[in-house]
């Protein structure tokens, strides 16, 4: 078990979300930054798939009542277990009793605490997914407070050398200056170039309206110049709609599973992290890639985890 | 005639498949697309099948399954797809008309709040397409003469079990959530329960009846 000593609504269980299931209106919900989540359970030495905790509320404080492996990962954020620091992006054993603590990030949003054999909580429609929006899954389907009591897994055996274990950098995390990828989507044409240039030209700032559902942009003015009445239609996280107002939105994690508005883009999955990580304030800029570029750089993502997983479990001892 | 449709991606690892063009809902086109739907379910590397209102979107897994297998699957399939046939199951929803809509809705449109229960309770829907809301039907076979523009803004919590229409369609909130349709009345009737492997309890291509259990003024 591990035990909340600080949190905030904001803060659940999540995994890698509900799949197949857009169909009967259920979002995929999920970790905000999928690589994140999977790098913190392949340091942790766990499967790929089990539950961890996103935290976007700090401080955050948990004590573990066994020992285990903690990792931290995600948004730059000063942790500490039991006040011995860890570094970015790392993983470490951890006795009975100790506390991690994790300050407010000085970059990015979200951290994720994966701990040794994953956060046990009741399957739900697949997966450990807290559906905050909807009041389902995770813990009791709502954000973690004070004093919740959290079941762990059975855990890997082995354990990690003293001082634990760090990640090398994930691809694309130091160049965050960089435009966002995507793909243009169904209504790309009915924007006018002029529109289409605004999109991409412009350093567009995220409102407050940024959460697990999505995330309002603010800027100039898109407009189309072909108008015509959608019906609604499936919709996919990373969707960037633009509704009458001109300003888009980008989809998220637990956005409504159809939407009625045109969808100038869809930011590649590769790049769906950095939404994660984006802050009220932040600048965005937008570029328009090929399919092509969208899969290599899925691929990359995927290939950095496939060697970290291998890595991890080198390094793990029994 | 060529079949009028659009293909857009949807991001690496999803596609839209569009055949309404710019035209109103269609009851036919809509019924070869759940037949579609069906052939594309379950297929090597396909994730989710997502029929929408005259669309379709298949979301699949872009390192497994090759984009353009998936995009000829789809064409090919539309082709051959004829709609499915009195396979839907129908059900009976019991409806207390009411609510802080009612009386303005039917007066907007020039009828009494009985005409309007009348029209509404006597057609017979067809569950189009489930989404936006865990469980959510999107109902066609509204009566035209009950079409209206929906609600300039939004209510922010329009309560789970409100029997709603907006624009020519009809619905029952799944969850209390934001909705700018117009609330016709009230049912208990369960759309969606997270603990079940179906957790919709409509399906496409069901059909619904609402039965009047009641008028309240």
């Amino acid at each position: 078990m591990i035990e909340i000593l600080s949190s905030g609504a904001l803060n659940s269980v999540q995994d890698r979300g509900r799949r197949g299931l857009l169909s009967s209106g259920v979002s995929r919900s999920g970790a905000m930054d999928v690589v994140a989540l999977d790098a913190a359970n392949a340091l942790a030495g766990n499967e790929a798939g089990v539950a961890a905790i996103e935290v976007a509320a700090f401080p955050f404080r948990l004590r573990l009542e066994v020992a285990t492996t903690v990792a931290v990962t995600g948004a730059l954020a000063e942790a500490r277990l039991s006040g011995r620091r860890l570094p970015p992006w790392w993983a470490t054993e951890a006795q009975a009793g100790d506390e991690l603590t994790i300050a407010p990030p000085t970059a990015g949003a979200r951290v994720y605490v994966a701990i040794g054999g994953g956060i046990d909580v009741p399957l739900l429609l697949g997966a450990r997914a807290t559906e905050l929006k909807s009041g389902y899954g995770g813990h009791e389907g709502r954000g973690l407070r004070r004093g919740d009591r959290l079941p762990l897994g059975a855990r890997r055996p082995g354990r990690l050398p003293d001082g634990g274990i760090g990640a090398p950098p994930p691809p694309g995390r130091d160049r965050t200056d960089e435009p966002l990828r995507v793909l243009p989507a169904a209504e790309w044409q009915d924007f006018s170039e002029e529109a289409r240039r605004l999109f991409a030209g412009t350093s567009w700032r995220v409102t407050a309206e940024a959460d697990r559902q999505g995330c309002r942009l603010d800027g100039p003015e898109l407009t189309r110049q072909r108008r015509r009445e959608l019906l609604s239609h499936g919709i996919v996280p990373g969707t960037v709609q633009v509704p009458p107002a001109g300003r888009p939105i980008v989809q998220l994690a637990e956005a409504n599973t159809c939407g009625g508005y045109p969808k100038i883009a869809t930011v590649i999955e590769a790049d769906l992290w950095r939404l994660g990580q984006a802050m009220p304030g932040d600048a965005l800029r937008f570029a328009a890639v090929g399919r092509d570029e969208a899969l290599a750089a899925l691929r990359e993502t995927a290939g950095w985890l496939d060697r970290l997983r291998g890595a991890a479990a080198l390094y793990r001892v029994s | 005639m060529p079949d009028d449709f659009t293909l857009s991606d949807a991001g690496t690892g999803a596609f839209l498949f569009d055949v309404a063009a710019g035209r109103a809902f269609d009851e036919a086109r809509q019924g070869r697309l759940l037949a579609l739907a069906d052939s594309l379910t379950g297929l090597h590397g396909v994730e989710d099948v997502v029929p929408g209102m005259n669309n379709l979107m298949v979301v699949f897994d872009p390192l497994v399954v090759e984009a353009g297998d998936i995009e000829r699957r789809l064409l090919d399939g539309w082709r051959r797809a004829t709609p499915a046939e009195g396979d839907g199951r129908p059900h009976d929803i019991a409806v207390v008309y009411g609510g802080p809509d009612l009386a303005d809705f039917a007066a907007g449109l020039g009828l009494s709040v009985d005409e309007v229960v009348e029209r509404h309770s006597t057609a017979v829907y067809k569950v189009a397409a489930i989404g936006a809301m865990p469980g959510f039907p999107y109902l066609s076979g509204l009566d035209p003469r009950l079409a209206t523009p929906r609600r300039a803004v939004p209510r922010q919590g329009v309560p789970k079990g409100a029997v709603i229409v907006g624009g020519g369609q009809a619905g029952i909130m799944p969850i209390t959530a934001p909705s700018g349709w117009h609330i016709l009345g009230r049912t208990d009737f369960s759309l969606f329960d997270p603990h079940r492997a179906a957790p919709a309890t409509l399906r496409p291509g069901d059909t619904v009846r609402f039965v009047v259990a009641g008028v309240e003024r």
